[in-house]
């Protein structure tokens, strides 16, 4: 392999190593930053939704979370909320977990516990709004 | 031979400095407490999925969703959830002011910061005042 043509300083063994950029970053940050905003309006609609139903009994919760509009908000709260964490954790992991294995496990059980907390919550909302 | 030439030399990298260097001020504080918000609010998801799944349980496991939230260790979890989800909030909107590259003067970028901490902690309380007056209390 000739250098003539290299546009990087990172010399081809290191690419073959995979030492360095996996060039995620831009979109890492940019889905971050989507999420985040998406979170404003939605995080507000979800405290209100929960407030106003946390000292109701039990007919009346299924009743209410069951209904189309509050449901629609109560899941894109949900599923924005969970990427956008699950975003942030994994910056958390890489900041501090610096052994291979370990912070390969923590990035898995991070991938792991996101979408377990996701579906979770979609599903029971879904099993509310269509009343099975 | 190369992993062992590797490994000295970046045990001999001059290393930047750190968090204990530097003398505590409120925009770093107020950064480390973002991350921390953002880490307690991701297990806080537990608590937001058994409350739903409960409710689609049925009445059983409602109850005792609604006994744990009402015992003060519940309340005081309750709190401070929604503590952490406001200020995680409001230093979000202040991340986005600098992401689009204002708000770095030497008094913008302090009162900004000052206002994320203040606002969460007011609107936390009035959030929950609110709640007990208006929306019932305990029944």
């Amino acid at each position: 392999m000739t250098d003539h043509t290299q546009k990087s300083i990172r010399t081809p063994l290191g690419r073959v190593r995979a030492l360095g950029s996996a060039h995620h970053g831009t979109g890492h940050f940019w889905h971050q930053r989507l999420t985040a905003v998406a979170n404003v309006p939605l995080t507000i609609a979800a405290i209100v939704i929960i407030m106003s139903i946390l000292w109701r009994n039990h007919a009346a919760v299924v009743q209410i979370l069951g209904s189309t509009l509050v449901a629609i908000t109560l899941l894109l709260f949900v599923v924005s909320s969970v990427y956008h964490m699950w975003l942030g954790m994994q910056v958390i992991i890489e900041d501090y977990v610096h052994d291979e294995i370990a912070k390969l496990v923590s990035l898995m059980a991070n991938t792991f516990f996101s979408f377990a907390v996701g579906l979770a919550a979609v599903f029971a909302i879904l099993k509310l709004s269509f009343g099975l | 031979m190369m992993a062992e030439a590797k490994a000295t030399h970046l045990k001999n990298r001059p290393l930047s400095p750190h968090l204990q260097i530097y003398k505590p001020m409120l925009t770093m504080m107020m950064s480390i407490v973002h991350r921390i918000t953002g880490g307690a609010l991701y297990v806080g998801t537990l608590l937001l999925v058994w409350w739903l799944v409960a409710a689609a349980a049925g009445p059983n496991a409602y109850a005792s969703v609604q006994w744990f939230m009402e015992t003060w260790f519940g309340r005081l979890i309750l709190f401070g959830y929604t503590w952490a989800l406001i200020h995680h909030l409001l230093g979000g909107i202040k991340h986005f002011v600098w992401d689009l590259g204002y708000g770095f003067g030497p008094a913008e970028r302090e009162w900004m910061t000052a206002a994320t901490l203040v606002g969460s902690i007011v609107f936390t309380v009035v959030l929950w005042v609110v709640g007990y007056l208006v929306m019932g209390g305990i029944r």
